[in-house]
């Protein structure tokens, strides 16, 4: 019966995936493919900082990294878009490889600020004059979006480029979660909580600690910079004033919001930060950054483990009243 | 030579204010073990307050008290009602509630005083007797503001009870709280000292780099950097930190690399030092226990 209900519930959430985008217009669409993009990267995120116990503040830096080098390798190297993928995840994976062995010698605080001073660095980098001739200095890249390789109509609405890279970016987000999922949930996941809960034990019981902690930070920034490079794809545009510090802290708030150590948690995370900002802006520019920061310390707070925590607990508080309703009958 | 010499001395004004901002730190980690990303927000806070003062017909220095006043009261409070409950968490619940902060206090600055760029009256006169071909009369003022709040801070720690009860709850908060000094409101005292601090800083650098809501992002990295480098326990490291950091930076930025580099150069700063010499030039070398 349980399991029933679960298989039904599975297709319908499947269906439901496939036909939303063309119940919306275009723009709700490019709105969907950023949740998309970002529960990708709010899962990089999230294996490093909620799973590995890894401060990073500068992940905004490994998506402006995986963005441009899809980027370039469209504009400059005239490769398709698909195919760009592997490239940024291959890219960021080195820096944030590079980016670990530091981190290694820098718990908590350190490794905090070190990857804050990372963030607000990287837009200047990508303005340094000397690459302009493949970063396009201050003005970025302008890209052209992809037109979808087949056309039909669905619900009187033509699959546009919009629907078309909704599709894609899904695709590409099942992919990556299967990934992670199949990556944490065995020897490697619980060695990397192990090293989250207690170093100390986890290198007495045989976990190298040098290699784990940096293949996470390298696993985590290859996720993001394929989010970065799906963002770029999507945006038809790069430039180094869209990845501040802020873009950083905002895949920090959606890590918080799905839930620390959560990998569905990061779609929940996503749709917040994709959504709220949108309703926050009618009231004043600077209230999506007020409610954030509210939200932050209120989660703190009020529900550390954030909305995944809160489902979790309602499921648990559901369970035993089901159980015992039916011992009854 | 008259370049140079103009160069190590602006590097110099503007260590001051890196070292006050890391000074400022300073006063949160020994007490808390905590590093504050919401420093340099709070100090722009501050300093849009004395904006606020100043434009309603308030004499410069009569606003500049009133906002050290303000600013002490708000970080004090600031500790109390957030910092408080999330004393004992871990560090990422701490970074976290730190970043939130940060966001708060940056938006509502520009909720509240909006985002453009407003200019910053300076206290020195332009044209006075303190200027020279070398420094101008802001840097040399300014300069000697944060030397003022320098010695007062040292005056403060050695010599007054209050002080001395400070440092006990640094040190060593059980054996302090056995003595009957109330550990938790000490760590209060400090966030208090820390945002007067920064406003101090906030409002001697604002006539430079002009008042904006993210005045002080760049101004923070400086600040850590002058932190580390001195070591992060270690008060007068912090300045001496500063004006180090100050003095590099307006070298490298005038004769190597250029100014477009410059947060590059507080990231590579950072890093080196973090990963070479943790413990900064004057730090305490610390042990864990398992």
């Amino acid at each position: 019966m349980n399991k029933n209900i679960k298989i039904v519930l599975s297709v319908l959430l499947v269906v439901g995936l496939l036909v939303l985008p063309f119940l919306f217009k275009n723009y709700r669409v490019f709105q969907f493919n950023l949740v998309v993009i970002y529960a990708i990267a709010v899962l990089g995120l999230n294996m490093l900082t909620g799973f590995n116990g890894q401060i990073s503040l500068g992940h905004g830096a490994f998506y402006a990294v995986g963005a441009y080098t899809a980027a370039v390798l469209m504009d400059k190297a005239g490769m398709p878009y698909w195919a760009t993928l592997p490239f940024a995840g291959v890219v960021c994976f080195g820096f944030g490889f590079l980016m670990g062995f530091p981190a290694l010698r820098l718990g908590g605080h350190y490794l905090a600020l070190a990857t804050y001073a990372f963030a607000l660095a990287v837009p200047q980098l990508l303005k340094y004059k000397h690459i302009e001739g493949f970063t396009g200095g201050v003005q970025g890249i302008v890209l052209n979006k992809p037109e979808p390789p087949f056309s039909f109509r669905f619900l009187d609405q033509p699959l546009s480029a919009d629907r078309w890279l909704y599709f894609f970016s899904l695709a590409i987000a099942a992919l990556m979660f299967l990934l992670a999922w199949n990556l944490l949930r065995g020897r490697i996941g619980r060695a990397l909580i192990a090293i989250r809960d207690h170093p100390i034990a986890a290198t007495a019981m045989g976990v190298n600690l040098p290699v784990f902690k940096s293949m996470a930070f390298g696993v985590s920034a290859a996720f993001t910079g394929v989010a970065g490079a799906l963002g770029a794809i999507c945006v038809a545009f790069v430039s180094p004033d869209s990845f501040t510090v802020l873009l950083s802290i905002t895949l920090l708030v959606g890590v918080v919001v799905g839930g620390l150590a959560s990998i569905p948690g990061a779609i929940f995370g996503a749709a917040f930060i994709q959504f709220i900002p949108n309703i926050a802006d009618e009231i004043s520019k600077s209230a999506p950054w007020a409610i954030y920061g509210a939200v932050l310390i209120g989660l703190m707070y009020l529900m550390p483990s954030g909305v995944m925590g809160l489902i979790r607990t309602i499921g648990a508080k559901l369970r035993p009243a089901k159980a015992s309703a039916s011992a009854r009958s | 030579m008259d370049a140079f010499l103009h160069q190590i001395f602006s590097g110099l004004a503007n260590g001051c204010i890196y070292g006050s901002v890391a000074l400022a730190l300073v006063m949160i980690y020994q007490a808390t073990h905590h590093i504050n990303f919401a420093q340099g927000e709070m100090a722009t806070f501050s300093t849009f307050i004395a904006w606020a003062l100043i434009n309603s017909g308030w004499p410069y220095w009569a606003a500049f008290f009133a906002t050290v006043a303000i600013s002490f009261l708000a970080g004090v409070l600031v500790q109390r009602i957030i910092l408080r409950p999330v004393e004992k968490a871990p560090v990422l619940t701490n970074v976290i509630v730190f970043i939130g902060l940060l966001v708060i206090f940056n938006s509502l600055a520009g909720w509240i005083f909006e985002h453009t760029i407003k200019s910053f009256p300076s206290p020195f006169a332009q044209k006075g007797m303190l200027a020279t071909s070398i420094f101008s009369a802001h840097e040399l003022g300014s300069a000697l503001v944060m030397l003022c709040v320098l010695a007062a801070l040292y005056a403060f720690f050695k010599f007054t009870p209050v002080g001395l009860a400070m440092r006990a709850a640094a040190q060593n908060p059980e054996s302090a709280r056995l003595v009957g000094i109330r550990v938790s409101w000490m760590l209060a005292m400090g966030w208090g000292l820390a945002a007067a601090i920064g406003s101090v800083a906030g409002m001697m650098v604002a006539p430079v780099v002009y008042l904006d809501p993210n005045m002080m992002g760049g101004i923070l990295l400086y600040g850590f950097a002058a932190a580390l480098l001195g070591g992060i326990d270690n008060p007068g490291g912090a300045v001496l930190g500063g004006f180090i950091v100050g003095v590099l930076e307006n070298l490298l930025g005038a004769y190597v690399i250029g100014t477009e580099l410059k947060l590059s150069v507080a990231l590579v700063m950072i890093v080196g030092i973090l990963t070479l010499k943790p413990n900064g030039l004057f730090g305490k070398h610390v042990v864990t226990r398992v």
